[in-house]
Parts: C-alpha cells; structure tokens; sequence
C-alpha cells in the first residue's frame, strides 16, 4: 500500500472523526444555536427566576421563539435579570407579559410570552414590564398550611357567639 | 516449622520483589517513551501509517460496536425511565451516557483488545525475529522509529475512535427511539442540545480517550518488548496485553471521572 492511498486513507479517517465531533456538537450539544438565524434581545425582571437556565426555551403559545441569554443578579432592585434573544421574525406587542413555567413535574423551565393588546411592539433591548415568578414549592406549602389555619379557625370563631 | 515458615517468608519476599521490579520496569519503559516522543515528529509519514494501522482498521468494529450499544442503551433507559414519566429525557440519558462514559471506555477496550494485541505481537515477532537487535546494530533507536510513531498514532486515533462511537450511538439511539419506541423527536433532540455541555461533557470523554489510547499504547509496546522470543511467549504477551490494558483503562476511568466530574 503506497503512501499516497495511505494518507488519503487517514485523511478520511480524521474527517470523519471530526464531523462527528461536529455533530456532537451541533445536534447534540449547546452549540446550535449558531445554526440560529438573526435574534433581538428582551430583558425581563423576576422576583425568583426558579430553575430557569441558561438556554432555556423563550415560548409563545407553546411554540419556541427564542432562547435565554443569560441570568443575572440586579444589587439594586435585588430582583434577576434575565436577557431573552428572541427570533427577528416574531415581534410582540409592549405589554406582552413574561411568565416561568414548568413543562410537567419533571421538565425544563422555561418563560413563556403572553402576547397583550397594544399596536406598538417592544424594540431590540426593550424591558418588559409584566413578569410573573416561578412558583416556588416552598411558598405554596406555606399557603396551604395558611389557608388551613383559617378554616380550622373559623368555627371555632363561630362556636364562640353561641 | 521454623523452616517452612521461613521458606513461605522467602517465596512472599520474592514474589513481592520480582513484582516491584517488573513494575519499576514498566514505569521506565513509560517515562522513556514520553522521552522519545517528539523524535516522531519528524517522521511524519511514520506516524501516518500508523493511524492507518490504529484508526481506520479499527473503524468496523468501533462502527458495529457504537450502533449495538446505543440501540441497547435507547432500550434500557426507555423503561428505566417510565416509572417516573420522564421518558422525553431519553435524549439526553444516551447522550450523556455514551459521551461521558461508554464511548471512551468501550473504545478503549476495543481498542485494546484489536490494535493493542496486534501491535504487541507486532513488536513481539519482530523481537523473536531479532529485528530490534539489528536495528540496535544499525545504530537506529527502535524506541524512536518503530515505537514512538506507533504511540502517537495511537493517541491521535483514540480520541476520533471515541467520538465515532459516541456519534453512532447516538443515532443508532435515534433509530430505536424515534421510529421504533415512539418518542417525540423533537424533545430527544432539544433537551440533549439544552443540557449537554461541549467542553464539560464531550471535551472530558475526548481526555479520557485520549489518556486510554496512550495507556493502551504503552502496555502493548511493553508487552511486546519485553516478551520472550518465543511463538509462546508471544502469545502470552498479546493476552496479557488485552488484560493489562482493560485494567487499567476501567481503573483510570474511575480517577479520570471523579477528577473530571469535581472540576468547576
């Protein structure tokens, strides 16, 4: 076997390696997002960003939009920060809303868009204003347990006028 | 009883010492091979040949290998997952699974076991055939012109082995998932793309790779060095290579892993 089938031969050998790489990387890791085509950015502000990560899906009406940017902390409102690249196709109105949901018990976070009314649309960089927080579980024992102290102290309220 | 148990002493002190001795040997021959390497550098087509030798001709069966198992793995963790209703995550079980852990280690024993044991019965053929003494005679280091290529060519070739099998795996993973299993194919792909981490996860198994490429490497040239110029002795060297390399190769993916996996 002469050199020269030789190095055609490993030359093949290394390409296919790394177009495997390549697909690993693409189809099957983080960087996809250079397949994406041109985004805008969207900031918005939550109370508890929950789980949300990085490169979680940005969704309205289900469908995926666009993706988180990144997730920081703001010293002075101490609320989180989250930058949202949305895709240049989809515009919404200024008082869209951006809410964290779960997709099922154990699914990803991510934040969903309600589109509101208003004609004029949220510009490259814009905030948006309405946000809703992740629900935390926490919180919502603690109201349940709330609410249950009060029921249960209701009739013991009523029992007393008699 | 005195001289039974000294005769017991003395097989213990024996045996422990060969053992030590052998084992100093090994880490020599290592050192001396990471001394030598660069020399290859200048012997390019050398070192082509040798990923030829390593890579390409391993490509059946890391090929074969890589489909069976991701189908497999698409199957077992398809039912391991249903109890818990989690079944989108597919996707990324595979994924990280073969990436992480089973595209290295599994190419590393294959590997091993076809390119290892042909190149100690190489190296050992050539020894009985007593071309390494007159290469020595030539004045031409065997370390430097037969050796070190084959090293390097096995370090490059490990790591495209790897990911190969990784790449497979994963679309032979697809194939069971998909059509065969009825998974949503969307949510097998975006979850794997929204949790697997380029460097973190595939960089860490193209290391593992690589150090198993490098292991295996070493243990099939020491075997072959240093085994008897026998056709018996031959053969034992190429299975005690197989043995070697798979040791050690599942023991420093233990240390690699837990090293890797505490890194920030």
């Amino acid at each position: 076997m002469n050199a020269k089938r030789i190095e055609i031969l490993v030359g093949g050998f290394v390409l296919s390696g790394v177009l495997g790489l390549a697909f690993l990387a693409v189809q099957a890791a983080d960087l996809g997002r250079l397949r994406g085509g041109d985004t805008y950015a969207l900031t918005a502000r939550f109370d508890n960003i929950g789980g949300l990560k990085p490169r979680a899906p940005v969704r309205a009406a289900g469908v995926t939009v666009g993706r988180v940017n990144a997730i920081a902390f703001d010293g002075g409102i101490f609320q989180g920060v989250v930058t949202l690249d949305i895709d240049e196709n989809y515009r919404f109105p200024k008082d869209t809303a951006a809410k964290i949901m779960s997709s099922g018990l154990l699914g990803d976070q991510f934040v969903g868009l309600e589109a509101g009314g208003e004609e004029a649309n949220l510009a490259d960089g814009a905030v948006i204003a309405q946000t809703q927080s992740a629900v935390v579980l926490e919180n919502l024992i603690a109201q349940f347990m709330a609410g249950q102290a009060d029921r249960a102290a209701a009739p013991a309220n009523a029992g007393a006028f008699e | 009883m005195t001289a039974a148990f000294q005769v017991l002493l003395q097989v213990v002190g024996r045996t422990a010492l060969e053992r030590l001795r052998a084992a100093g040997h090994a880490a020599l021959f290592s050192v001396g091979m990471l001394a030598v390497l660069p020399a290859s550098l200048r012997h390019p087509s050398l070192v082509l040949a040798q990923v030829y030798v390593f890579g390409n001709r391993s490509l059946t069966i890391i090929a074969a290998s890589g489909l069976a198992v991701g189908c497999v793995l698409a199957l077992q963790m398809y039912y391991a997952l249903l109890p818990f209703g989690a079944v989108d995550n597919l996707g990324l079980v595979v994924n990280l699974a073969l990436v992480r852990e089973l595209g290295p280690v599994v190419s590393g024993l294959l590997f091993a076991g076809r390119a290892g044991t042909a190149l100690t019965a190489e190296i050992g053929l050539m020894k009985a055939g007593e071309q390494l003494v007159a290469m020595e005679l030539m004045a031409i280091d065997p370390r430097r012109r037969l050796f070190a290529p084959r090293m390097i060519g096995g370090l490059v070739a490990m790591p495209l082995l790897a990911i190969l099998f990784s790449a497979i795996g994963i679309v032979g993973a697809y194939l069971v998932a998909v059509p065969l299993i009825g998974i949503d194919a969307t949510s097998f792909w975006s979850i794997m793309q929204a949790r697997v981490d380029v460097l973190r996860d595939i960089g860490s198994g193209i290391l593992k790779a690589a150090v198993f490429g490098a292991i295996c490497m070493v243990v099939a040239l020491y075997q072959g060095a240093e085994s008897e110029p026998t056709p018996q002795g031959v053969a034992l060297a190429t299975t005690r290579t197989v043995v070697v390399s798979s040791l050690w190769v599942l023991c420093m993916d233990f240390f690699l892993t837990a090293v890797l996996l505490s890194a920030p």
